[in-house]
């Protein structure tokens, strides 16, 4: 099968070409940074039509995990990535007849703040979700869901938070914050959250795209299947680098309170980098967030291979080394 | 008129318009729901009250079977039927019943459903229709005004014209006050339905009027008519009855319950304590109906084909009546207190027999016995079983408020009582006629309501003769449970199932006729006697057994060289942790002692382990059973250190006479309806015996779901049994996890936590919706901190090493929650509730 995969340069992408292409199949990345590794590149924005039509020119399969991710910068940013670009995508695949494609999108799409315990994969809501990320996310994945045919079968799946060696989105964070002196814990740390080890979110997005055919049309959550309380899965990460778990504590409404206002301030003077807290991360932190997968792992015929246990080890090691 | 579209749940579909002439011969319109089933094999005639509608029975049409036609009426002047401008008495609210029942074709067999004043008016149609008459279904009703109830006196004060008017007709205020009667809150739309046909004094006349009606004055149009229909119930006996119950109710209370149970003495009865007056509004009344209906021609009382006849439970006294040797002793500290002879207890179990019957205590009357166990106890029990009253039979350890619950719920005639017990039945308004252990001034006496001491009942016994023995097959005892899951629950026993259980406790540990035995553990000591053995009890507060010392039991063993020893395990724990305290003499008689039976609760054991270096010569052993059935399995602590450790807890091998049985869970933990007795299959334990239950009291739906298939007590616990046919328990049905790769059982993983150096106690629950839920360890630390959180890392992973399971979360908490009685079952529903709070992010707030 010949794969393109937008996003190429993420965790996730990289772990998903490296996959498809240790079991025989084509990959062809899509972004606008050159990736490390050997594969056959196409470079370019995938807000410009032209460079993504380039890019599904004799493919098969289409994996679009590209995307705008983060908490800072402009609604327009955001839609331009996640929206328009997915239209763009979705328009030349269907226009060179790929056969299959798995759009990536994210749990939070669905998320309007309250705790999800044992939660399915609900409809995106681009109407509830909570910042640009998860409004232009939830747009896309329905933008991606509208074009599912059965001449173009498309497949969603929303895996939730992606971690291990490597990562510089959520590991990488936490431990940056740590090394500052600057990670707390928001409110009693007890919540419990799903997270998703890199390489079986990479098997299940392989998965996913053999069974497209089977299940288009179909939303599913990714994760581990093993919640954990927030403070407990920080703290392991923090350890794996060899580093001291928080020790400081911020009330839930505090934290919620203070990202409000360091959200305005980061607007106002049109700051780049992250602020150190938001609302809605107040909010990731102190309510619970973890997802049935019974149904996923049917319809995927997969299962996570490597424990969560065994994800912390490897990360120790991969610290170890660096 | 019709009622108007959109009332919640209402099909307007069901709703039609009959004319018929009514009771005076005029023409009149009436509005019914009718499910319209042509050619059915059965009408359910529906029969609301005062001040409701047919609305109150839409759930019986949803509900119905395809083959079932359901009628509800709404009376002349209520709901959407006509307003006559009349006042409708009850004979013609019966007549106008008749009336519209022959204009709907009502032919064949009909089984009539009423609620409140509904109930006289359908028993007045029964009454006039016998030949079809199928069956009786009642909800907080009456025929009669028993004694001692309130509701008269509330009548009277909202019959006074003025109020009458003003409460009635002129607001909506009866209206909204019965939809206030209930434990669980009437939705808004539900209340507006109620209140739909009702707008307007001149469209409420009849709710005023109906009140009215309520005859209780003897000179009352309607007294007679009560008073007709009331007798003309006493020859329905032999009619199926089903009367549903809800206890909170402040008109119809526990004593019209009880009324019509006397009149319907085969009435299948399910108690609601928890629900109030508007019983269809708070549970669903569709389902047991249906249930009870589809049951009711079906086998009734298994035919016991080859019981074993087994002596009476008076036999061994009886037997020994002319022996000197010491039947019971009450210690006082280390020195015996109080003794008595076999002989004396006979001629005492006798006389008082007599005098109880004098007294005016029938055959199958019930007795409640409110005394410590010890001679008193003793005499009474055996009296009472030798009349056949049934005794009624509820741990101190429930508290005043579970006490007080279980004795609304059994409702004895008579109540036999030490002075605390009378005390606390004086202050909770317990029912039964007092009788005082105690002899009791008259100011006393009086004070407490007590008829008559034991003393009174002896001397009345002396000059009667002694009444004639009971069957096997008569109702001998009403036991509670301990209410560690839920209200305590009464557990109906006969005569025969009585025997069985002693003796299976005979041969679970060879009771031999020169046993003698310390009986510290509740309900195996009522049976000493029975068993013809001395027994003896030792010093203690019976509702706190952990107050049992070292020195307290050696004694009760020295004082008449004790072979057996049953004690519960707060007890034996205490034995252990004073047995320093032990005389070289003391420590001699303990020597003799050859078996030590402890109960009540998982015995570790590590317990029993220490327990054997103060009792050396003693097998020790710890059955499993539970007061539905006693005395099930039993195992020794030689083979408990043979089995090793295990997922759960070994209970061992079945008694003889005992069948146990697993009903395998599926991936919810709903127990499968066959049962299997394959090896490793994990499932809800099944027992038949000789010795289960007959049925719980007044909990018609409980038992039918208990007793399934049938012959079988469904224990509630979760279990397997091993490739020797051991029986394993893992915990309680209502406690496991349903985890996405299916049932896990809490048990095993909190022994597994327990091993872990540090951690006290530990409870395993689930969170998350069913099929997909998550394994949580909750711990008690050795060093219990003062705030309960997540436990540190370090615990958190020797825990999950230790469990074979993934464990989402490992938390630490000062204390958890057990029961009372018991002091060890975990509560396991509340911990699981608090923990899916706690991980939701929700504040840590206390278990």
């Amino acid at each position: 099968m010949r794969v393109l995969i937008t996003g190429g340069t993420s965790l996730l992408g990289r772990e998903v070409a490296l996959t498809l292409q240790e079991r025989g199949d084509t990959v062809r990345l899509f972004q606008r940074r050159s990736a490390t590794g050997t594969f056959d590149e196409h470079l370019g924005d995938i807000n410009d039509p032209a460079a993504v039509d380039g890019a599904v020119t004799g493919m098969d399969a289409v994996v679009h995990v590209a995307g705008r991710v983060g908490i800072v910068g402009s609604w327009g940013e955001f839609h331009q990535t996640n929206v328009t670009g997915t239209a763009n995508l979705l328009a030349a695949a269907q226009a060179e007849g790929i056969d299959r494609f798995v759009h990536i999108s994210s749990p939070s799409v669905a998320h309007s703040g309250d705790s999800l315990v044992g939660a399915g994969a609900g409809p995106a809501d681009p109407a509830n979700a909570r910042g640009h990320y998860a409004k232009s996310k939830a747009e896309g994945e329905l933008l991606a869901l509208a074009a599912n045919s059965s001449n173009f079968p498309v497949l969603v799946l929303r895996p939730h938070l992606i971690w291990g060696p490597g990562d510089t989105q959520l590991v990488g964070r936490i431990i940056d914050r740590a090394r500052a002196g600057r990670l707390a814990t928001v409110g009693t740390g007890a919540a419990l959250i799903d997270t998703t080890y890199i390489s079986n979110a990479a098997a299940a997005v392989v998965a996913g795209l053999d069974a497209t055919p089977d299940i288009a049309g179909r939303v599913f959550v990714v994760s581990n299947g093993q919640p954990r309380p927030v403070a407990e899965m920080i703290a392991r990460i923090v350890r794996a680098a060899g580093l001291e778990p928080p020790t400081i504590r911020v009330p839930f409404r505090l934290a919620r309170t203070g990202g409000l206002a360091v959200e305005r301030i980061w607007d106002r003077i049109e700051r780049e980098d992250d602020p150190p807290m938001t609302s809605f991360l107040a909010e990731q932190l102190a309510t619970a967030h973890w997802f049935d997968q019974r149904e996923t792992q049917a319809a995927l015929q997969w299962r996570p291979a490597v424990s969560i246990d065994e994800g912390f080890a490897r990360l120790r090691e991969w610290y170890s080394q660096q | 008129m019709l009622p108007p579209v959109g009332l919640e749940g209402l099909e307007p579909s069901w709703s039609r318009l009959i004319t018929a002439t009514d009771a005076d011969g005029v023409e009149r319109t009436w509005h019914v729901l009718d499910n319209r089933v042509a050619e059915p094999t059965l009408t359910v005639l529906c029969v609301h009250g005062n001040p409701t509608w047919s609305y109150l029975w839409r759930g019986m049409l949803a509900g119905a079977p395809p083959d079932v036609r359901v009628i509800a009426v709404d009376h002349l002047d209520m709901g959407y039927s006509d307003r006559t401008g009349t006042l409708r008495r009850l004979q013609q609210r019966v007549d106008d019943l008749s009336a519209v029942s022959a204009a709907l074709d009502v032919t064949g067999p009909v089984v009539t459903v009423a609620h409140d004043w509904g109930g006289p008016i359908s028993l007045g149609w029964a009454a006039q229709h016998r030949p079809q008459l199928a069956g009786i279904v009642l909800m907080n009703t009456a025929v009669y005004q028993p004694e001692g109830s309130p509701a008269p006196r509330l009548i009277r004060l909202a019959r006074s014209k003025p109020i009458l008017d003003q409460l009635c007709v002129r607001t909506r205020g009866f209206i909204e006050g019965t939809l206030r009667l209930t434990k669980r809150r009437v939705s808004k739309s539900v209340r507006t339905a109620y209140h739909a046909p009702y707008h307007g004094a001149s469209r409420r006349q009849a709710i005023g009027a109906f009140v009215a009606d309520i005859p209780l004055e003897p000179d009352h149009p309607s007294q007679s008519v009560l008073e007709a229909i009331a007798s003309e119930l006493d020859d329905m006996a032999d009619v199926p009855a089903l009367l549903l119950w809800g206890s909170a109710d402040p008109v119809f209370s526990d004593l019209y319950l009880h009324d019509l149970q006397r009149r319907l003495p085969r009435a299948v009865v399910h108690r609601f304590p928890n629900a109030s007056h508007l019983l269809p509004e708070e549970v669903d009344v569709s389902a047991p109906v249906f249930e009870w209906i589809a049951d009711r021609g079906g086998p009734s009382e298994p035919a016991d084909r080859d019981r074993l006849q087994r002596p009476q439970l008076w036999h061994e006294i009886d037997r020994r009546r002319g022996d000197g040797e010491l039947a019971v002793v009450e210690m006082d500290g280390t020195t015996p207190e109080r003794s008595i002879t076999f002989a004396e207890l006979a001629a005492d179990v006798s006389r008082v027999a007599a005098g109880l019957a004098a007294h005016g205590v029938a055959k199958g009357e019930r007795v409640a016995l409110l005394v410590p166990p010890g001679i008193d106890l003793t005499v009474c029990l055996y009296a009472c079983w030798r009349l056949g009253a049934v005794v009624v039979i509820a741990d101190a350890g429930l508290g005043a408020r579970g006490l007080t619950q279980a004795m609304k719920s059994a409702a004895p005639s008579y109540l036999i009582g030490v002075r605390r017990a009378l005390a606390a039945a004086r202050s909770f308004g317990w029912p039964g006629k007092r009788i005082s252990v105690d002899p009791l001034g008259s100011t006393q006496a009086r004070f407490f309501g007590v008829e008559a001491s034991l003393d009174d009942v002896r001397e009345r016994g002396g000059a009667a003769a002694t009444p004639e023995p009971p069957e096997d097959e008569d109702v001998a005892a009403v036991v509670f449970t301990s209410g560690a899951t839920g209200p305590a629950k009464g557990v109906v026993y006969r005569h025969h199932q009585a025997q069985a259980a002693r003796d299976a406790i005979a041969a679970m540990y060879d009771v031999e006729r020169d046993d003698k035995l310390v009986a510290a553990f509740g309900p195996f000591a009522l049976f000493g006697a029975g068993l013809g053995i001395t027994s003896v009890m030792p010093d203690m507060d019976v509702t706190s057994p952990g107050t049992l010392e070292a020195t307290a039991l050696a004694s009760a063993v020295a004082a008449v060289d004790a072979t057996l020893v049953f004690a519960s395990p707060a007890a034996l724990k205490n034995l252990v942790a004073t047995a320093g305290e032990l005389t070289p003499s003391q420590r001699a008689a303990l020597a003799g002692v050859r078996l030590v039976m402890s109960a009540g609760a998982p015995v570790p054991a590590q317990l029993l382990r220490e327990v054997s270096r103060v009792i050396p010569n003693a097998e020790l052993h710890t059955p499993y059973g539970m007061t539905e059935a006693l005395a099930v399995a039993d195992i020794g602590l030689v083979e408990l250190d043979e089995v090793g450790e295990g997922e759960g807890v070994c209970v061992g091998h079945t008694v003889a006479g005992v069948e146990v049985a697993i009903s395998p869970l599926d991936d919810f933990g709903n127990p499968a309806e066959q049962l299997t007795t394959e090896p490793e299959i994990v499932g809800e334990v099944c027992i038949r015996a000789p010795q289960t239950k007959e049925r719980y009291d007044k909990l018609w739906m409980t038992q039918q779901a208990s007793a399934q298939p049938e012959g079988w007590h469904r224990s509630g616990d979760v279990g397997r049994l091993d490739t020797e046919g051991r029986l394993w328990i893992e915990g309680r049905l209502i406690h496991i996890i349903t985890a996405p790769t299916g049932v896990v059982t809490p048990v095993g993983i909190e022994h597994a936590a327990q091993s872990i150096p540090g951690v006290t106690q530990a409870a395993a629950v689930g969170v998350g919706p069913t099929g997909t839920q998550q394994v949580i360890v909750v711990a008690v630390l050795d060093d219990p901190g003062r705030r309960a959180g997540l436990a540190d890392l370090d615990l958190a992973d020797r825990i999950r090493d230790a469990v074979r399971c993934d464990v989402a979360a490992v938390l630490a908490v000062p204390a958890l929650p057990v029961d009372r009685r018991h002091n060890s079952k975990i509560d396991r529903s509340r911990v699981s509730a608090w923990a899916e709070s706690v991980l939701a992010g929700k504040r840590i707030g206390r278990i």
